[in-house]
Formats: C-alpha cells, structure tokens, sequence
C-alpha cells in the first residue's frame, strides 16, 4: 500500500472525480455536478471533533493516493458467483463504477418499468433526472458533494403509477481490486412513483483480477449516494448487501424520501470493508407513512463499521420500527448513532429502535448512540441498547448435548444473526449469509 | 457382574477458590437409580455440574471414571456424547435456535460420535415425533425457539424430550421436580420411567421425597457440606422427609 502524505486529499480526489468523462450529458447535470464541486472546494473533511464522526478516524483513508477507477471488461463466469438465482434477468451491473451492458441483463422486468443507466434514457425520460436527481437534503455533505461533482452516470430504477414488479431488481457494484488504489463513486436513483411497488437488491463485492484470491493491501475507495424516492402509497423493500474486500473503504449515503400512505423497508448486512461509513437518511414527507429498517454489521480483525441513521417525522399517524445488531469480533469497532426526530406535527407517531450488540472478544468495541428527539405529546416511541457477549451458562448448555465449543458458539452466534437475516426477501441471500456468519469468513 | 457406570473417589471441587465438595464418593452400577438428597447449598447441583464439565468448577482432587475412563479430562461435548446427560434445573432459554434444528444438530452430533448414521431432517423429524409421546409433548413446540417462552414444565418436558433421543448411558436430573405441579411431574417421571433400562442409570438429585414416589430409586444418599454423609434405600427419603435435614448436624459436624 502506497502511504505518502498527502497534503489536500479532498482536492486531490476531487480532481480525479472531474476527470471522468460523463456518460450523460446536459445543462442540467453540468450546473449539479459544478454545484458540487464548488461545495467540495470550499468544505472540509470531517474530523473527530465532529459529533457526526468522533468514532470513526479517516486517518487510514486520508493516506492513499486514489486515483479513478479504469475501465475493465469482466466476463459472466467471473461474476456468477455475485448473481442473484431470484433476480438473473432483471439486474444492472457496475464494474468499477461504469455500467457493464454485457454483464446486465433486464430482460424479465415487465415494460414500463425503467431499470438501467443514465445514457439509455430517451430524451423526454430526462426530465426524471432534473426532478429526482440531488434534490434531497443535505447536499452538502462532503462525501455527498464529491459523489456528486464526479457524477458520470447513474443506475436507475423507476417504477411508473402502480406498476406492481414481483421480479426482484438487483444493482450489483463490484470493484476489481489492483495494485493501484481506485476510486469508485456509484450513483443510485430510484424512483417508485404512486401505488408502485417492487423489490430491490443493492449490493457491492470486489473481484480479483483472473479469479484469484484477492490480494492484500490493495486499498480502494467506493464513494456511493443512493437517493430513492416512494410516491403517495408506494412500497419499496430494499435489501443492501456490503461485502468489499478487507482493504477497501465503503463510504455510503442513503436518502430516502417518502410520500404519504407509503412504506419502505430496508434491511442491511454490512461485512466487509477496512472501513465502513454508511449514513442513511429518512425524511417522511406526508402522513400514515411507516419506515422498517434492519441492519447487520458483522465485523472483525481490525475493521471499523459505522452506521448513522435519521429518520425525519413531520406528520402525523407516522410509524419506524428500527433494530439495528452488530457483531463484533477480535479487535473490530462498530459505531452506531440512530436518531429518529419526532417534531410537533408528528403527532400519533409509533417508533421504536433498538440496537443490540454482540462482543466476541476483550478488544472488540462498540459506541452505541440511539436518539429519540420528541417534541410531539401524543406519541408511543422505545429505544434501547444492549451490548453482550456470548453467555457462559448458554455455551455450557449446549455442550452439555453434545456440541463442540465451536459449534456452541457459532450456534449463538447465527441465532443473533437471524433476526435480521430472516427479514431478507430472497431465500438465497439468507442462505448465502447465513453462511458468512457460520463460518464468519467474508470475503 | 454388572457394569459400573460412575465411580466417582474423594472428589474435591471449589468455584472461585471456594471449596464446595469436600471428599465425595459415590458408585453407579447400570439399571441403577440414586438419588442424592440434601439442603440448599449442601453441594448437590455442583457435583451434577461437575460430572458434566461445566467450566466454572475446579476440580482439586479424587477422581471421576466413567466406564472404565478418566471423566474429568473430557470437554462438556464429549462427555455428552460419551453418554453422559445432565437435565438442567433450570434450562436455558435461547432466541433464535429452533427447538427441533437444535435437538438434529445434537443427536446428529451424538451419532457421529459413535460413527453410526447421521439423520437427515425428515427422517429425525419421524424419530422425533416417536419421542414426543415419551413426554407427551405438542408437536408445536418442535418449531419454537429452544425453551424460549415455555413454561416451567414445558421446559423440564423438553429436558426430558433431549433425554429420550440422546439416550444417555447416564442420566442426571438436577432438581427435575422443581416448578412443577403434581400432573407435570407424573408425566415427567413417567417420561424417566420409560428411559430406564438394565444398561444405564440415574441419577436423581432433589429435595424432596416426593419425587421417590413417582420414580422409585434403589439408593438414597444424603449430601452435606459437600460430602455424602449418608446412604440407604428409599426409606432413607422417607426418614429425611419426616425429620428434616436438621439432625444431620452432629452427623456432618466434625
């Protein structure tokens, strides 16, 4: 790994975001993306003084030199293993950031449902991107303005008026690790206007050259936004799938917007990553609107996984049922921070949250911060959390029929991971983590 | 002659340095049943927790064999396999394990021990539904989380349920009447009753005499300050219940 000091890190990926040519081109999206830089110009990188990231230090990131990711031409049976065997003909695949057509297959999704990138919009479709496209709050943001400002295309899902999809949509994001670290920033629009509803997979992996085993210190950055808008009565269910090699850096923002009567859930397993910062957003935009989210981190050696999450009432009869659990191992650290703010208006406001950690070693840490902030009087809102390791008695009792320590163990260990993995919508992914976390091998 | 099980010689045994057994002796020979008696404290979970290697207990002296080998250098999990059963006062209640995946998983780990057929999971389901009428059992409870939610005697049937389809070539049963009432308890040990056979044993530890009714034990021994002070048959229980545990003070004071 390449560590030199490097005197204005942000300038300088900044810089190499502008490289990129745009596959998409416009007045509109040149304004957003010059918007964007400026934000990126004249903002900082965060630092531990800032509430928002006290627990999580940059320092690693800061001090590799990403350059933009090169364009490389995988074939299916490199990839096959990342498929989903619910979704093989309704999925998008992104090869270091850039859409990969011979790799992507939409071919099951009924018409009218536009799934694909940016550049196979027709013209009068173009209007979806100046509507949806960096309108939602927090712009600003850092990461956000530098996803923004090296924007070249976008994977888009929008669903039109009450178009009910049952075949699951996958986006798949895969990096090929190399010897040069890269910088990758995957840009997710999805739109489900009113009544609309579907299922969609989010996922990022990374991939050795030739199919081998990806080697060590090969340090990459993927820089991702999803932004995701539910129209009046929508429903999304949403599934991220976080599996980036052990010396990749996954910084992540997730906005979602809904409109009144609708409902989203999302369900995350967060495992791979040196680093992991995902900061996922929530603004409940009309009334009777509920919010289901799960999230898994599962983390070890010395890998860091943070997690802050908001969720934005304004209205009344709103619902957020939150349980987020983490997982940690040998001298790993996981952070979560979940507010969840209740405003006047949002008056019969059901929320609870809960964030429940495990510790499987002595140097295993976890900073847990979970944040109600009511100002509405006539609400039913809980939050918790609990931090535990595996229970003596318990391993015993299992023992005592037989099972091996390890099997005891890993037992427990899948029975706090159930939880959320049984809310995932596909069989194949809770079998496929299931297994991660039997074997608690992520790569 | 008929085999010994347990044989177990001036065994010592102290958590967080505090001796708690102080010199037990005691010899199991197959189709036998015992029943150690003795007051709160007296030793007698410790000594069941001891021969199935819960890892809190030191063991400082005297021996365990079982069949001829050395029990207390064996893990908890290979003494089970080895047959060794210990139906738990209070069984533990663990939230996302499936009853009947968990009960596989330890038959499963049992028969691979002993190299005979693992069992797939439609083929242990039929055993299984064989078993539950030992405990007369709802089926329902198969696809529950492992105790989580049941009922004390719901929780002692399944100890009992574990019992019947591991078989054990040993079986303890710590205070396995506690928390029940009179009909659960029948079942229970009616349930015991079933397992017994000519080639393994029991071993009952409990308070009361009450137990002795439903299961008939051929020894009685009384635990105190972590020895056994006394042995008899099953009027020993029956004296103990209407003298109490006070005139073994001269006895046990030395």
């Amino acid at each position: 790994m390449t560590t030199s000091l490097i005197l204005n890190p942000l300038e300088d990926w900044l810089q190499q975001s502008q490289s990129q040519k745009a596959v998409m081109e416009g007045v509109f999206l040149e304004n957003l993306r010059k918007e964007a830089s400026n934000l990126v110009s004249s903002g900082e990188l965060p630092q531990k003084k800032d509430e928002q990231w006290r627990f999580t230090d940059l320092a690693e990131l800061l001090g590799v030199n990403f350059q933009v990711a090169p364009l490389v031409n995988l074939t299916q049976d490199e990839i096959a293993h990342f498929y989903l065997p619910e979704a093989p003909q309704s999925r998008l695949v992104f090869v270091n950031g850039i859409f990969a057509p011979s790799l992507s297959d939409v071919s099951a999704l009924p018409d009218g449902v536009f799934v694909g990138n940016g550049a196979q919009l027709g013209t009068a479709q173009k209007e979806i991107l100046v509507k949806y496209l960096g309108q939602q709050p927090e712009q600003g943001e850092v990461f956000t303005a530098l996803n923004t400002a090296g924007l070249t295309d976008v994977a888009i899902v929008w669903a039109q008026p009450k178009q009910i999809i049952e075949t699951p949509i996958h986006l798949l994001f895969l990096s090929l690790v190399s010897e040069t670290p890269s910088l990758t920033q995957p840009r997710i629009l999805v739109v489900a206007e009113t009544g609309a509803s579907f299922t969609l997979i989010e996922s990022y992996g990374a991939i050795a050259s030739n199919c081998t085993d990806i080697p060590q210190n090969r340090p990459y950055l993927t820089n991702g936004v999803a932004e995701i808008y539910l129209g009046e009565n929508a429903r999304i269910n949403q599934v991220r799938v976080q599996r980036e090699s052990g010396d990749g850096f996954h910084l992540a923002r997730t906005a979602i917007a809904q409109e009144k009567n609708s409902s989203y859930t999302f369900t995350e397993a967060s495992l791979g990553a040196k680093l992991c910062r995902h900061k996922l957003d929530i603004y409940q935009k009309g009334e009777q609107t509920e919010t289901y989210l799960h999230g898994l981190t599962m983390i070890e050696g010395r890998q860091i996984a943070d997690t802050h999450s908001a969720v934005y009432l304004n209205h009344p009869s709103g619902t957020v049922h939150q349980l987020h659990k983490c997982i940690v191992d040998q001298r790993a650290h996981a952070v979560f921070n979940g507010r969840i703010i209740v405003p006047k208006p949002a008056q019969l406001t059901n929320a609870t949250q809960l964030n429940r950690n495990l510790l499987l070693s002595n140097k295993a840490r976890v900073n847990t911060k979970p944040e109600l902030q009511i100002t509405a009087d006539n609400v039913k809102c809980a939050h918790g959390a609990t931090v535990s390791q595996l229970e003596a008695d318990e391993l015993f009792y299992l023992s005592s029929r037989g099972l091996s320590e390890d099997n005891a163990r890993n037992l427990l260990i899948d029975a706090f991971a159930a939880e959320i993995l049984d809310k995932m919508p596909l069989v194949s992914l809770r079998q496929r983590l299931s297994q991660c976390v039997a074997c608690r091998s992520f790569e | 002659m008929t085999q010994t099980i347990l044989s177990v010689r001036n065994l010592t045994a102290s958590v967080d340095g505090t001796p708690i057994l102080k010199g037990v002796n005691l010899e199991i020979k197959a189709g036998e049943v015992h029943a150690i008696m003795g007051r709160n404290g007296s030793g007698k979970s410790t000594f069941s927790k001891i021969i199935s290697g819960h890892p809190s207990y030191e063991v400082t002296g005297g021996e365990v064999i079982y069949k001829g080998e050395n029990l207390l250098e064996e893990e908890p999990d290979v003494r089970a396999k080895m047959g060794i059963f210990l139906a738990f006062q209070y069984p533990l209640e663990i939230a996302g394990v499936s009853n009947l995946d968990f009960l596989r998983v330890a038959y499963n780990a049992r028969q691979k021990y002993l190299g005979v057929e693992e069992l797939d999971a439609f083929d242990f389901e039929d055993l299984v539904e064989q078993k539950l009428e030992i405990v007369q059992m709802n089926p329902s409870f198969l696809g529950r989380s492992l105790n989580e939610g049941f009922s004390g005697g719901e929780k002692k049937r399944n100890e009992i349920l574990q019992m019947a389809l591991l078989e054990p070539t040993l079986g303890i049963l710590d205070e396995i009447d506690s928390g029940l009432d009179i009909d659960a308890l029948k079942i229970v040990a009616n349930g015991v009753n079933q397992l017994r056979n000519t080639e393994n044993a029991f071993l009952l530890i409990t308070h009361y005499q009450r137990l002795l009714d439903y299961i008939e034990p051929d020894f009685v021994h009384v635990m105190y300050d972590g020895s056994i002070v006394m042995s008899g048959d099953k009027e020993l229980a029956l004296e103990l219940e209407a003298k109490g545990y006070d005139f073994l003070e001269p006895v046990g004071a030395k």
